[in-house]
């Protein structure tokens, strides 16, 4: 599902994310990217997110090289692709419906439509009932929720998500995790950045360890 | 995505641009009120240009023609001629000066009274003021007149008044000019207003296009919005420069119709009509629209999450 050849990633101001980074992980796994702060985590999501573009290497997604694919092809491509912030990224004017409906508005789904799978999003992470409200009425740990909900309203084959428990207390992030573990059990491929190694042990997922741009341990299973 | 969709889709977004004007009524006023400041001046200009051809078409007619008669004509020239005149169907009235008293009309108005007493003789000619008959009194008419009486025995030249109209027509088509160039300039005007407007709605608003970019919005999807607001920013502009220009029409109205009737004529001022009304709203969207799609399409490219 993805595969990174040997890619570097320079930032303009000269620091160095990513070095030489070679990985693969495959179609339907479950993988959290560990490390410090700095260690190339978000660089390797932006790169999959095509936020950013590797300035060496190539990044292939469900086998193609997005390399090939021009500023005018993004919006496509990442409407195939669920993402997850830290900060939820929601809309604080709009309703939660609206919030986990855009990505089918984007894409032009009929409105009874989006109504039906926005229902079933908020279903799936236990928010039903709470279209109307807005953002900020919801707590922190609802939020991030309504994030995921937007994430999978579109059904993406592929989920990644940046600290997505990064600002929850550990029962909320305990949640929060096995949502997504929900979310892999049905064939969604999940990457995870993640710096709460205790929180991830209590699940069976791949790890890939990162420091300074690099793979730092053996990206085998943790159990 | 099927026609419906996409028709029911902008018609979210139209409202939805509608509703978040609706939200800042204040800010949206002000920006409308200077669309509408910028359009009502050459409007009213146009307002003014329009009134005064209305109200001057009518001089080209009725022309009177100045018969100067040959200094060296007998006397009782002018009177036989003046009578000669007034028996033609296409003549109102003959009205004679004799050089005398046209030296002494000179004499009072000009202020070379005593330069005038240095002169041993009279340098004027009599002169016949022909007005011509209501019937008679288009310029082709009073032309073929002027040649009938410039070919009459003793008669120097004779001429048609047509000078002073010429010389307002001339100022007419100067004021014509200086509306297109205002027009023009407000206009670029109109869309450097809308365009800063919608420009800083989008750093405004800079993290929800990220948002939207971020969730796979094209740059088409998240512009559309602001070229809405555009497109209510002239209409609301456009219907308020009108509503300017016909206050303005009215507070003239009484004023205008006082003068006219001291002239005896039954001029009304008229407002731009509803023809040149609706191309003005029309024409206000477009320099709007115009303003926030180069503003939106500029900006929004530069947006990108980070």
């Amino acid at each position: 599902m993805i595969r990174f050849d040997q890619v570097h990633k320079r930032y303009p101001n000269g620091r160095e994310a990513l070095a030489g980074l070679s990985f693969t992980i495959g179609d339907g796994e479950m993988t959290f990217l560990t490390g410090h702060s700095g260690a190339g985590k978000s660089s390797i999501l932006k790169l999959i997110a095509l936020i950013e573009r590797p300035t060496r290497g190539q990044v292939f997604i469900g086998g193609q090289n997005l390399g090939s694919i021009k500023p005018r092809g993004i919006p496509q491509f990442r409407r195939q692709l669920g993402v997850v912030f830290q900060d939820h990224k929601l809309l604080h004017d709009r309703p939660i419906s609206d919030n986990v409906g855009l990505p089918l508005i984007i894409a032009g789904v009929a409105a009874r439509e989006i109504d039906k799978r926005v229902r079933a999003a908020l279903d799936q992470v236990g928010l039903l009932g709470k279209e109307r409200s807005l953002p900020l009425e919801l707590s922190t740990g609802e939020q991030q929720r309504v994030g995921i909900a937007r994430a999978v309203v579109g059904k993406p084959r592929l989920l990644i998500a940046d600290e997505p428990t990064g600002n929850l207390d550990p029962d909320l992030a305990l949640e929060i995790m096995q949502l997504f573990k929900r979310f892999n059990d049905v064939g969604v491929t999940v990457v995870i950045a993640t710096h709460d190694v205790h929180l991830i042990e209590r699940f069976g997922a791949r790890r890939i360890a990162l420091a300074e741009g690099r793979v730092a341990a053996p990206a085998d299973a943790t159990a | 995505m099927s026609v419906r969709t996409w028709l029911a889709r902008h018609a979210q977004t139209l409202l939805g641009s509608l509703g978040r004007l609706a939200q800042q009524p204040v800010a949206t006023g002000m920006t409308m009120a200077v669309i509408a400041i910028a359009l009502a001046l050459p409007l009213l200009l146009t307002v003014l240009l329009q009134n005064t051809r209305t109200a001057t078409a009518n001089w080209n007619q009725a022309f009177d023609i100045s018969v100067y008669l040959d200094k060296n004509a007998a006397r009782a020239r002018a009177a036989a001629l003046a009578r000669q005149l007034r028996a033609r169907p296409d003549v109102a009235a003959v009205k004679v000066v004799t050089a005398e008293e046209a030296l002494a009309l000179f004499r009072e108005t000009s202020g070379f009274g005593t330069a005038l007493d240095a002169l041993t003789d009279n340098p004027l000619p009599d002169t016949l003021v022909v007005t011509p008959a209501v019937g008679a009194s288009t310029p082709e008419a009073t032309e073929t007149l002027r040649e009938a009486i410039a070919t009459a025995p003793d008669v120097e030249t004779a001429q048609i008044d047509t000078e002073w109209v010429k010389r307002l027509n001339g100022i007419l088509d100067i004021l014509h000019r200086v509306i297109e160039l205002t027009g023009a300039l407000l206009g670029l005007g109109v869309v450097l207003v809308v365009g800063n407007t919608i420009r800083l709605d989008i750093l405004n608003r800079r993290s929800e296009i990220e948002v939207m970019k971020l969730v796979g919005a094209t740059d088409g999807f998240a512009r559309r919005p602001f070229l809405y607001s555009g497109v209510w920013y002239g209409l609301g502009g456009g219907f308020l420069a009108l509503a300017l220009v016909e206050a303005a029409v009215i507070l003239l109205g009484k004023p205008v119709d006082r003068l006219a009737g001291l002239y005896g004529s039954p001029f009304h001022v008229r407002g731009l009509g509803a023809g040149l009304g609706l191309a003005v709203v029309g024409g206000a969207v477009g320099l709007a629209w115009l303003g926030s799609w180069l503003a939106a399409t500029r900006h929004i490219r530069g947006i990108e999450p980070t």
